[in-house]
This record gives C-alpha cells, sequence and structure tokens, in this order.
C-alpha cells in the first residue's frame, strides 16, 4: 500500500492511496503546468469496465477546479465517483492549485431533518480516510453514522478527509441513519467546519470538550456557514468529554447552547487523562459516568455512552451495554457494525417495563378522553413526570421494533 | 501435428439465443436445447475387457516410477490422460505425469483434469512443447488466461463434475490413462484419501476413470499392505501402482481451518440467506442444503445452524464440501448424515476418517445427469456463488465480465437441481456490477436459478411464485431484481461492455452435454 501526504514541492503533489491491498479508493499524482493542456494517465483494475468514464470524469474534475494545465497519474483501485472527485480535489489543493474552489458530487436528496431527541442507541464509526465502508454503512442499520476526521485520520491526511467527507455527505445515502461528523479538536476543528457544514450533517462531535465556550465557538461558526448557505436545518452538537476537567464542566457545556443535544463521554482519553487504567468493569470511570448522564439529564439532553473497543466480545459488549442503559445513558458508539444489534438488545426497554408503560399511557388516554386532570392506575395516582417518562418509553419501543402495532 | 483451432468455425444458436460451436475438437455438438429436453441414446461407454491371467496373482501391481507405468500404459501420441483435483492446488501428480509423458517423448495429449489449479501453471510449457494439446477441464488464472488469449491450440472444454462423469459414461470422452493420486493404497491398487500425510478426504472426482479408463495408474506416498482399508477406489480397475516420495503439498491440500468472512457485508448476505431458508419454510425437520467452503457459505451455516437449534429443527443430511462448520452440525446432532463431494478442512478430513455419518459420495451419485436420479436434485436448498447475474436470473461462475476464465464449473451446474437454488453474492465488487442485463457467459439457465441474495436484498425469481406467496408479510427486503439493479448502477454508474472476440477459445457445457455457450478469445 502507498499513502500519500503533502510533498514539498508546491507545484506537484498526490493523494489517496492505492496497492493491493487497498479498495475502493485511488491514488492520484498532481504536477501542475505552465502550458501544453492536462495530460491523464490511467490505470485501474475496472479500466474495461470504467475506464473511459474516469478519465471524462477527470477532465470534467479539472475544469471545475481551474485546471487548464497539469499532468495527472492515476491508480485507481474500483473508486466510486465521489471518491475519485474528492482525491482529485484534494490533489490539486495540495499542489497548491485550484484553492478555493470545489467540485461537487451529484447531490443525494437530504434525509429530513433530524428531530433533536431522536433515538440515538448506537452511532457507526467511519473512518474519514477509508471510502470503502461508506456505501454500505447504513445496510447494517445504526441509528446513526460517524464520518469521522479525528483518531481515526492520520495528521497529515486531514485536508484529504475533510473534502471526502464533504463529498460522501453529499453523495452517499445514509438511509434512515443520521449523519454525524466528529470534528478535530479546536482550532483545527473549525476547518473540517468549513469544509462539511455546507453539507447539512445532522449533527457534529466535537473533540475533548472542557469549556461551554468551545461549545459555543463551534455553534457560532456553524451559524454563520448554514447563514452563508441559506440552511435552515438544524445542525446538532455533541460535545465529548474525554477529561477530568471537561467532566467537572459537565453541565456548563451540555447548556452551552441550545443546538447542543447529547453529551457524551470519550474513555480512553479520559482514563489517560487520570493515569489509571481502562477495565472492562470500568469502576474507575463510574464517577464521570455519572456526572455525565447527571449533567445531561439536567440540561434535557441525551446521555450517550462511549464505545466498546473488543469487537471479538460480544458478551463483554452486551453486559456494558445492558448497565450502560441502567445507568441512565441513551446509546453508545460502534466501531464495527457486528456490534450494532447487540447494543440495540442491550439499550431496548424490557418486557416488564414496556408493560408497565402501556398501562400507564393507557390510563393516561384515558383520563384525557374523560378530562380528568389526574391520572390513576388502579388506586394509584400516577404523577406527570411518571407519564412523560411512559410516553417516551412507548414511542421510543414501537420505534425499536419491541412493540408491534 | 493438426492444429485443430478452427479459424473459421461454424456456429449455431441454441435455445437459450448463444452461438456456439456445432463441432469442438473435431466432434460434432449437440446446441443446448432446452432444460431436460435432450435426450441420450446408446449404451454406456466400457473400457476393454481385462484377464487375471495379465495380472500378478500376487496382487502385487508395483512399478518402479511413473514413467515406467505410462510406458507400461502404452502411452502415445494424441492419447488423453487424466488426473483429478482433491487434492487441490497441493497437487503434485498430474505434473508429474505430464512431464513423465514429455520425457518418454509422446505429443499432441489431451490433458482430462477433473479441475485444474495454479500451481499446475506448468502444464502451459508442456503445450508450448507439444506434449499438450489442449486441456478439457477448469482453467483459472495463467492456465485460463493461456486458454482466453487464442494460444491453445485445440478448444476448451467446461465441464460440471457431474457433466464429467457424463462425459466419460457416455463416450463423449475415452479416457486413455488415469492417473490417480491418492493419499493411501495397497500394491494391489486399493486407494483412499482419509488417511495417510496428504490425505485429502473423498476421492470420488477419479470414480469415473478409475472405472472407464483403459489404463488405470494409482500413485501414492502412503502404501498399505493390503488390504487398504477403506477402498473408495478399487484395485480391481488399477492397472499399476507407483510409490512416489510426496504426492502433494499437505499445506495446500486441505486449509487447517477454514475461515468466516470478516466482512460485515458478507456476513450480512449471509445471514439474509438463512432468514430466507427460515421465513419460506425450507428450514423444518428432516431438510437438506448444500453450502460450499466460501465465506459467505460458511457464515451462512453458522447462522442457519443457531436458527436451527432456536427452533429445534434438525436436517436429514447435508452435502458438503465438508468443512468444520458442517462436522459441527453433525456432531451437535443438527443433522443425521454428511455426504460430502470434497472435503475442505482438516476437521472435515477427521471427521470422514472416523465418523461412520459421514459419508464420502462421488459425481455418479450426487451429481450425473445420465443416470437413474442423482442426490443433488434430492436437495431442499443449495447456496451457491456466481461472478454475474443477470435480470433473467441466468448466472455466470466461469468468466470475469471482460471475458477471461476465472473458475471452473465444478459442481455448480449440478447444484442447480436443488429444490431451492440460492446465489448469494456482493452487489457489486470494485465497482462493477454483479446484475447485468445479459451474462457474459451462460453456466446456468435462469429458469434454474430461483433466489438471488445481495447485501442490499433478496430477488426471487418470479418464476418462483410459491417462494413468493410463502413470504408475503416477511420482513426481510424482497425486492424485484431490477430494482437492485438499478440501486448498484445509480452507486456506481453503468459499466461499458468490455468487447469479446469473435473466435471460440473454449466450450461450456450444459449437465447432458450440449453445448450451452462459447468462451470467446479475449485481446
Amino acid at each position: 500500500m502507498s499513502s500519500a501526504v503533502e510533498t514539498t514541492s508546491p507545484h506537484s503533489a498526490e493523494a489517496g492511496h492505492w496497492g493491493k491491498e487497498v479498495r475502493s479508493d485511488l491514488h492520484v499524482a498532481f504536477e501542475a503546468r505552465d502550458s501544453g493542456g492536462v495530460e491523464i494517465s490511467l490505470e485501474s483494475r475496472v479500466a474495461p469496465y470504467y475506464g473511459s468514464a474516469i478519465m471524462e470524469q477527470t477532465r470534467e474534475v479539472l475544469a471545475e477546479l481551474g485546471v487548464k494545465h497539469a499532468r495527472v497519474v492515476i491508480h485507481d483501485e474500483g473508486a466510486l465517483p465521489f471518491i475519485i472527485a474528492a482525491r482529485i480535489e484534494a490533489a490539486a489543493r495540495r499542489a497548491g492549485i485550484a484553492l478555493g474552489k470545489r467540485s461537487l458530487p451529484e447531490q443525494h436528496p437530504l434525509p429530513p431533518p433530524s428531530p433533536k431527541d431522536r433515538m440515538r442507541r448506537s452511532r457507526l464509526y467511519l473512518p474519514g480516510s477509508e471510502p470503502k465502508y461508506y456505501v454500505n454503512a447504513s445496510l447494517h442499520a445504526p441509528d446513526a453514522v460517524i464520518l469521522d476526521l479525528e483518531d481515526s485520520v492520520h495528521r497529515g491526511e486531514k485536508d484529504a478527509a475533510r473534502i471526502l467527507v464533504r463529498n460522501t455527505l453529499r453523495a452517499v445515502e445514509f438511509g434512515s441513519c443520521e449523519r454525524m461528523v466528529r470534528i478535530n479538536q479546536l482550532p483545527l476543528g473549525l476547518e473540517d467546519l468549513a469544509e462539511v457544514v455546507g453539507e447539512s450533517p445532522d449533527l457534529i462531535l466535537i473533540p475533548k470538550v472542557e469549556q461551554p465556550e468551545q461549545v459555543r465557538e463551534v455553534d457560532r461558526m456553524i451559524g454563520e456557514i448554514k447563514a452563508r448557505h441559506g440552511i435552515i436545518r438544524p445542525i446538532w452538537i455533541m460535545p465529548i468529554l474525554e477529561s477530568a476537567l471537561g467532566i467537572e464542566n459537565a453541565f456548563a457545556v451540555a447548556t452551552a447552547s441550545e443546538n447542543v443535544a447529547a453529551l457524551t463521554i470519550g474513555l480512553e482519553d479520559y482514563t489517560a487523562d487520570l493515569g489509571v487504567v481502562k477495565t472492562v468493569e470500568g469502576r474507575e470511570s463510574q464517577y464521570a459516568r455519572s456526572r455525565v448522564v447527571n449533567a445531561a439529564h439536567a440540561a434535557g439532553v441525551q446521555a450517550i455512552d462511549s464505545v466498546y473497543g473488543d469487537i471479538g466480545d460480544l458478551d463483554g459488549l452486551r453486559r456494558w451495554g445492558e448497565a450502560s442503559r441502567a445507568a441512565g445513558f441513551e446509546g453508545m458508539g460502534c466501531v464495527h457494525p457486528g456490534q450494532i444489534r447487540v447494543i440495540h438488545e442491550a439499550f431496548q426497554p424490557t418486557a416488564v417495563e414496556i408493560e408497565k408503560a402501556r398501562k400507564v399511557v393507557a390510563a393516561f388516554e384515558e383520563a384525557q378522553n374523560k378530562g380528568f386532570a389526574v391520572v390513576s392506575l388502579g388506586s394509584k395516582m400516577i404523577d406527570p413526570p411518571v407519564v412523560q417518562r411512559a410516553l417516551k418509553l412507548v414511542e421510543r419501543a414501537k420505534a425499536m421494533g419491541a412493540i408491534r402495532e | 501435428m493438426s492444429n485443430t483451432l478452427v479459424e473459421r468455425v461454424e456456429l449455431a444458436h441454441n435455445a437459450v439465443g448463444r452461438a456456439v460451436p456445432t463441432i469442438v475438437n473435431g466432434k460434432p455438438q449437440v446446441p443446448f436445447p432446452g432444460v431436460g429436453k435432450y435426450q441420450p441414446h446408446g449404451r454406456k461407454a466400457a473400457p476393454a475387457i481385462s484377464s487375471n491371467k495379465d495380472y500378478p496373482d500376487t496382487g502385487d501391481k508395483r512399478v518402479v516410477n511413473l514413467e515406467t507405468a505410462l510406458r507400461k500404459c502404452g502411452l502415445r501420441d494424441g492419447m488423453v490422460i487424466s488426473n483429478h483435483h482433491h487434492l487441490r492446488d497441493g497437487d503434485k501428480v498430474a505434473l508429474m505425469a505430464l512431464e513423465a509423458a514429455a520425457r518418454i517423448g509422446v505429443k499432441d495429449l489431451m490433458w482430462f483434469p477433473s479441475a485444474s489449479f495454479p500451481s499446475q501453471e506448468g502444464a502451459i510449457a508442456l503445450m508450448e512443447k507439444g506434449v499438450i494439446h489442449h486441456i478439457e477441464g477448469s482453467m483459472n488464472g495463467p492456465l485460463g488466461d493461456y486458454c482466453t488469449q487464442g494460444k491453445m491450440r485445440g478448444m476448451g472444454v467446461l465441464r460440471s463434475h457431474g457433466g464429467r462423469y457424463q462425459a466419460i459414461q457416455d463416450g463423449e470422452v475415452h479416457v486413455d490413462i488415469a492417473v490417480i493420486a491418492a493419499p493411501t493404497a495397497d500394491s494391489f491398487g486399493n486407494a483412499d484419501g482419509s488417511h495417510g500425510k496428504s490425505a485429502c478426504g473423498s476421492l470420488g472426482f477419479a470414480l469415473a476413470d478409475s472405472t472407464y479408463a483403459d489404463r488405470v495408474i494409482v500413485v501414492t506416498d502412503n502404501l498399505a499392505p493390503f488390504p487398504c482399508v477403506p477402498w473408495q477406489i478399487q484395485g480391481n480397475n488399477v492397472d499399476f501402482v507407483v510409490e512416489v516420495e510426496s504426492i502433494g503439498d499437505p499445506a495446500k491440500i486441505v486449509s487447517g481451518t477454514t475461515q468466516i468472512t470478516r466482512s460485515p457485508d458478507r456476513l450480512r448476505i449471509a445471514e439474509l440467506v438463512a432468514k430466507f431458508l427460515r421465513a419460506a419454510g425450507i428450514m423444518k425437520n428432516g431438510f437438506s442444503f448444500q453450502a460450499g467452503a466460501g465465506g459467505i457459505a460458511l457464515a451462512f451455516v453458522e447462522y442457519l445452524k443457531q436458527m436451527m437449534k432456536e427452533d429445534g429443527v434438525k436436517a436429514r443430511f447435508v452435502r458438503g464440501g465438508s468443512t468444520k462448520f458442517l462436522v459441527e452440525l453433525l456432531q451437535e446432532g443438527l443433522t443425521d448424515y454428511i455426504l460430502d463431494g470434497q472435503t475442505f478442512d482438516l476437521d472435515g478430513v477427521k471427521s470422514l476418517a472416523s465418523d461412520p455419518r459421514h459419508v464420502a459420495t462421488s459425481p455418479f451419485t450426487s451429481y450425473n445427469y445420465h443416470g437413474k436420479g442423482n442426490f443433488a436434485s434430492l436437495i431442499d436448498a443449495v447456496v451457491l456463488g456466481a461472478t454475474e447475474v443477470d435480470v433473467n436470473f441466468n448466472a455466470n461462475v466461469v468468466t470475469h465480465s471482460d471475458g477471461r476464465l476465472l473458475h471452473g464449473i465444478g459442481g455448480w451446474q449440478n447444484c442447480l437441481f436443488a429444490g431451492c437454488t440460492i446465489l448469494a453474492l456482493p452487489s457489486f465488487r470494485d465497482r462493477i456490477p454483479v446484475i447485468v442485463d445479459e451474462v457474459t457467459t451462460m453456466t446456468g439457465p435462469g429458469e434454474m436459478v430461483d433466489v438471488v441474495v445481495t447485501e442490499r436484498g433478496i430477488a426471487i425469481n418470479p418464476r418462483r411464485t410459491d417462494l413468493l406467496h410463502n413470504l408475503i408479510g416477511s420482513k426481510l427486503p424482497i425486492r424485484p431484481i431490477q430494482d437492485i439493479k438499478a440501486e448498484v448502477e445509480k452507486l456506481c454508474g453503468k459499466p461499458a461492455r468490455p468487447k469479446l472476440g469473435d473466435r471460440p477459445c473454449a466450450v461450456v457445457k450444459w449437465v447432458d452435454g450440449t453445448v450451452l455457450d462459447t468462451v470467446w478469445q479475449v485481446s
């Protein structure tokens, strides 16, 4: 495998990956010239089927980027068109030309806007530099996908990854999955926002948040870009607390903006910050987790748990997920599609809970119909918060398919 | 030496609209007239009558080496020499035999392997030297390229495992000398594959050759004193026994363990197949199924096993290619029998050798279409792969979309006769859509393919109104095949059709010996 990072010469650069092990990606070597027009050389494992389509697309992308003279050498490993466009654009920008210009792939119609308190049991991480995972991610039916620009992307690949993620948001259908992007820590994260917000992601995760001001900064920038693009649908924020200080400021962070929809915790960095070992039982993070749950609920937003890193241990994942739900979390991250079903099962209310909630809901509806202010079940009076919780539980259980109608 | 690659081949259009040669390697052919439309006649082929007076009373048929055995068999120019692929990519015997023939100095042999493997690339040099005239048998990798580049002097003939048995039995192919690699044998020629350092499991592919060839040589690296028990090849059919240091590379004969796919998309396909069998009511007590050793097939077995346990369902028999995963079904009481055509991993080999419920079968019992029935049609469901399938459910398993030979047919065609034939495929590979308007090479007619399962949904052949009816109200993603195709083309773009040449370099036979399609030379 060969990988490309920014090169020293301003007029020649490369982007992307190629090699025997690489799938659904390509490598673009770009050399800006002063004259001679555009010269393209292509090697592709799908050349008999898409060779001329790739050549044609390359010419179109270069024209959109305003490139008139260049030599472009492409090694293609079966990349889809939105990936090809992203890699060519990244290489051109690295070569110091086409700055401020974009080549956007055809836009897939946007899904409906995401409600603030939508179900977020599972969010599947998709590395921002691994395009092969994108087009089939929604088939595994996580509640959300996260296009990640932070930890899964090498420092030297950030620029190319944000172009790729932008194109992915635009061109890939994620079905009913919420479309999330994890940006980098500020200030680098602001450059990510500049590239991706225009494509209306549903939610932005901000890593390593310690102060409410960081959330406000992101929120402001999102607002500005939205205004520039005329975007009116919401873009929610999920701050990730990953340090002792971040945990201490949980409530202030959760209330920093109306657009914060959920609060989550990153246990790898948190345990590192404490200088303790991260264990399967998680006793070392019990306080932090409880603090996040409490702050989130106090702020009226969702509490979302970290990831379970051992993809081979589904039993451990199930135990973690069940404990997590019992502690007040509403979901967690997934690092592999195989984790999704287990997480969904773990976060599903039990049959007993559902039954009880349905009785409360029935009593509530009866009281509504009869015009009673007070809801009672048998001889017991039901407090309004209990009714609200029951209504939400029944609604969620229906969405999860745990109640068939 | 005649150059039989006919430059101007007469073509006829068969029942599925494919242009096929009317003469192949000098023999007149029947264009495919439709499934079940060809009526064979005449009597089966038979070797000459032998007499015990020509064989030692001691039963010791050993000769010093393979070259001597071939000479004693009367090897001469233009003969048909056969080998078998039960040692898979680890086989050393086929090249050993062909190179011995080269040393003897004969020319223009027809090599007739039950399948060829990349390690047999040496056959190309023998074709260049004129020792081998052409190959009738599966070709892929370098051998496949040699054929599709039009370099072979004769035409390739691709047959299914059952079709190979049928061709020998019916006398379409007369084997002059069969050379059988045997992991264990005695000096009388009884041979078996379940024991020895090169143990491979069943020797079923060699059965037809041992019965119908004029001369039979058994080559072993594990000579047992008479009797070799059990024996799958009967020494009564064997002329000579040759002992060698090694018949193959054990590491490449069987895998230590076969691996389930880890690709989430392929796992999803496997799970959808299992769910389909359950939802369609096929997974029920006493049912049977067959799945190969590919990553999706193995994962399918694991998912199905879980569902069988949940529903308390037990199979009567399963058909291998056996692997650890089928062996576990047997050991956990989820099937009464494994009927095994070939054995892919060490657990399979061990089980075949030790468990009487794990039974070796042959292309005669399982796959031969010119018999009085076969096991393949008794199976309730089979899970197969393919390189392409078209909107009419016709499928291609032998060529890539660019026309290069990619796989042999194996038992694939024969398995199409199962109660429910399921193709389990990713909807695209490296941007190339798998569902096409028209397959490059017709290997299975669409009327034989019932279900196509991809990660994007399940397409049921509209002919199977019964399956469609059983699945009304199912939550499975059942979609018209055109829908899945359109979705994938939207993602990938519609691929250009690579231009194929107009010179036939091989033919694909149907299970009854008629010609189903042509493989054209690629540029």
